[in-house]
């Protein structure tokens, strides 16, 4: 035995001897107290049960046990300078070596000591925070049976640990708050620690104290998700030859995520050809699984709608102005995706309400109509009514500004408004065939719009923008996955163009010329730019002549007409903005 | 109880520039930033304010980021432990070991085993702990009890109490006020002097003779004396 204990005559190594429990405790407290007068046997004895923690037999089990029970009875006579070799030692033991019964004795231990002193409070939030992750060993088993079976064991434990500290110190989450957010692994971490910690925020988010942490923690969860995203573009732009497999991503998955009705996240893998297999998107791409499952537990509980505010606030802060963010704007969408009729009309009509607001700087509103765009033209579970309704904002807005603005086109002058013409547009072709099939919308949307396009300010040529984000969107083979669903749609447009065009023959009104030769000359130019991407080698040593071919100068390639209405070669804004275009989306 | 106060201050927050088209919401964010945190300058914690802008006009900082300044008076609800102070709050926990206190609803505090006076003696009673008053049966703490305490020390940071619960006033608030004009005696000069609670709690554990019992009896006794 370890410890010593009174020398009682009938005591014998092979006997059961029966202590109470207080009595166990005035023995630890002695132990402790004695260190004051120099002896420190019992001490060290005491340390040296808390260090021996492997591969230990089950007697040594039942004695930490005792120990730390014991422990947390004299957690008043523990001095955090005296004792700082104990202390050192009881923070350093990692619940996942352990099994339930010493496991509950620990976290009694720190619970403990957590509210007898405000000094202790930290250190065992920090404790528990660091059991979050198991140790290295351990973290290659955590797919198998055991190591999912302590895995729950052990979270289960430091979860109701933080509810029960909580309990006894109100403002424990407060502090728990600033440690988690701290504590959280950077997304290099050989090891991928992050995505258990991220579980466990998430855990936290709709936990007991969920009231008080979870906005904070969700928040944070999306901010890594940005770190990694931008990091994609990164890594893309660094590959060599990301050309190949371009287009034989499996787009599909992606826009399953948006657009049906019931996303089965399971394939939602991004490819790893293109991004010749980068852990950092496989790292992406199991945290937003994480989120997704996240955000589907929290539909089933009835909080979505909660949920939804926070990510909208983040999405207001962090994904709209983060400088071409591919993928965690899914998140938002997802989350739209299980509630269309609450969180996915009240996600458009904050993007709507952000647009035409001038108070906001424009760069904002330019970003936010383009995320609409994006988001209207995917969004399956959207009715084509709201759509449409959403659509007549947008317009009327723009004919507003036609009207109160009566000068000639100047992109730099009107970049809100152009993002909102190509923003209609955008949606336009994506959409085009409900709008077809309804004739009242037609007419309520295609008169005002056909003003618009006619007007001195001239959108279309602005809109020309389109095709120069293709060269942008040549830095990530991630986001060309998003030229694909372009193609096929663009390449629809036409024929249903045709048919309506066949069907009311005898209307022969000018805005479906117009429209017409628009959506022709948009054909052309995505038509030349697939020829440009096939034909041309993107490495990096070619690169900046392939931007340079792709983007800003006009070439006759592009096919430039306009209806034949413009014979000048167009002047190109000068400047891409990314950032305003669909590109992002 | 005491640690609460009221104060009046002038007060001046320092905006961002972005924030002056919505100068009331950011002024409110600023000052509930600052709520149940130790504030030094108020010398506690802030519970709540109320605020007036006293003056429209704003002076603007020079520097990088232009910051302007807005005058407020306001009305600040403090609350500002110190030692030797008496503190009321509820028992959340109760262990042979210790008692631990939520005050106010956000501080927390605990009140160790060597500082709960030998009056008290620990008891589990139908599967419930508490603690019992050796000399005042109807004198029991037990968790959901609220319990007055005076304060050893405060720990600013985590807004942790260590308090005591060995000077006679303190203990039950229930108690403690029905029989108030008893305990009275202990620390402030009586007025008035009452047997009837006296007489009914009689019963006195044997060998548990704490030292502020003997002082109740003998200065009773006084009393009696000179009334007499």
């Amino acid at each position: 035995m370890g410890l010593e204990l009174p020398k009682n005559p009938d005591m014998d190594q092979d006997n059961v001897v029966n202590f109470t429990d207080s009595e166990i405790v005035s023995h630890v407290k002695d132990a402790l107290t004695s260190l004051l007068s120099g002896d420190s046997n019992s001490y060290n004895q005491l340390v040296g049960v808390m260090h021996h923690s492997k591969q230990l037999a089950p007697d040594e089990v039942a004695l930490l046990e005792t120990t730390l029970k014991a422990l947390a009875g004299a957690v008043s006579c523990i001095d955090i300078t005296l004792h700082d070799s104990l202390l050192s030692a009881i923070f350093s033991m990692s619940l996942w070596n352990y099994g339930p019964h010493v496991a509950d004795a620990l976290v009694e231990l720190i619970v403990s000591l957590a509210i007898s002193n405000g000094k202790y409070l930290d250190l065992c939030l920090g404790m528990l925070v660091s059991n979050f992750t198991p140790p290295p060993y351990f973290l290659d088993k955590l797919k198998l049976p055991r190591g999912l079976e302590r895995k729950g064991q052990v979270l289960s434990r430091v979860h109701a640990a933080f509810k029960k500290i909580a309990d006894y110190v109100p403002l424990a989450p407060l502090r728990l708050l600033t440690m988690v957010q701290q504590g959280m692994p950077t997304v290099y971490h050989k090891d991928r620690a992050i995505l258990i910690y991220v579980e466990n925020m998430l855990t936290l988010e709709s936990g007991e104290i969920g009231e008080l942490v979870g906005s904070t923690m969700l928040m944070a969860v999306v901010d890594r998700l940005i770190e990694l995203d931008l990091e994609i573009g990164w890594d893309a732009i660094l590959q060599d030859d990301f050309s190949k497999g371009i287009f034989e991503m499996e787009l599909e998955d992606l826009e399953d995520i948006v657009d049906s009705a019931e996303p089965d996240i399971g394939e939602f893998r991004l490819s790893r050809k293109s991004l010749a297999g980068n852990s950092i998107a496989e790292l992406l791409d199991n945290l937003l699984v994480l989120t997704f499952e996240h955000l589907e537990s929290c539909e089933r509980a009835g909080r979505l709608a909660k949920v939804f505010e926070t990510l909208l606030r983040s999405f207001l802060l962090t994904v709209m102005t983060a400088y071409k963010s591919k993928f965690t704007q899914f998140v938002v969408f997802y989350a739209c995706s299980l509630d269309p009729e609450n969180c996915g009309m009240r996600f458009a009509i904050m993007l709507a309400d952000l647009f035409v607001q001038d108070s906001h700087p424009q760069s904002t509103r330019m970003s936010s109509v383009a995320y609409l765009a994006s988001y209207l033209s995917r969004a399956k579970f959207l009715s084509a009514s709201f759509i449409s309704s959403m659509l007549k904002r947008l317009v009327d807005w723009c004919l507003e500004y036609c009207n109160t603005h009566d000068v000639d086109i100047n992109p730099n002058a009107h970049r809100v408004f152009y993002s909102g013409c190509q923003a209609i547009m955008y949606v336009l072709c994506f959409r085009m065939k409900v709008f077809m099939d309804v004739p009242r919308l037609k007419s309520q949307l295609l008169m005002p719009l056909e003003q618009i396009l006619k007007h001195k300010l001239n959108p279309l040529k602005s809109i020309s923008n389109i095709h120069s984000i293709f060269p942008v969107q040549s830095q990530s083979s991630i986001i060309n996955s998003f030229i694909r669903p372009m193609f096929v749609f663009w390449s629809m447009v036409k024929p249903t163009y045709e048919d309506a065009y066949d069907d009311e023959n005898d209307d022969g009104s000018s805005d479906d010329d117009s429209i017409q030769d628009f959506a022709n000359e948009n054909e052309d130019i995505m038509n030349d730019v697939g020829k440009s991407f096939d034909e041309q080698q993107l490495d990096l040593d070619e690169f900046d002549c392939a931007l340079k071919k792709m983007s800003i100068t006009p070439k006759n390639s592009f096919g430039y007409k306009f209806g034949g209405r413009f014979q000048e070669p167009t002047r190109m804004p000068s400047r891409i903005r990314p950032s305003t275009s669909p590109e992002s989306l | 109880m005491e640690g609460l106060s009221v104060a009046d201050a002038d007060l001046v927050v320092y905006l961002h520039p972005s924030k002056s088209s919505k100068v009331s919401q950011a002024i409110l964010r600023e000052l509930s930033s600052s709520l149940f945190k130790f504030n030094e300058t108020f010398g506690g914690v802030l519970l709540a304010y109320d605020v007036n802008i006293l003056d429209k006009q704003a002076k603007i900082l020079s520097g990088v980021h232009p910051y302007f300044g807005v005058r407020l008076k306001a009305n600040l609800l403090l609350f500002s432990p110190k030692s030797d102070m008496l503190l009321e709050g509820k028992v959340v926990k109760l262990s042979q070991e210790s008692i631990h206190v939520i005050i106010l609803g956000f501080s927390s505090a605990i009140i160790t085993a060597e500082n709960i006076r030998r009056e008290f003696k620990y008891k589990t009673k139908d599967n419930e702990e508490l603690f019992a008053s050796r000399s005042h049966k109807r004198h029991v703490i037990k968790v959901g009890t609220m319990i007055r305490f005076l304060v050893k020390s405060f720990d600013e940071e985590i807004l942790h109490i260590i308090g005591s619960l060995m000077p006679a006033c303190t203990g039950s608030i229930r108690w403690l006020d029905r029989n108030s004009e008893e305990i009275s005696e202990f620390d402030r000069s009586a007025t008035k002097s009452t047997d009837r609670e006296w007489q009914e709690d009689k019963t006195v554990d044997e060998g548990a003779t704490p030292l502020s019992y003997n002082n109740h009896i003998q200065k009773f006794k006084k009393r009696r004396i000179s009334e007499d």
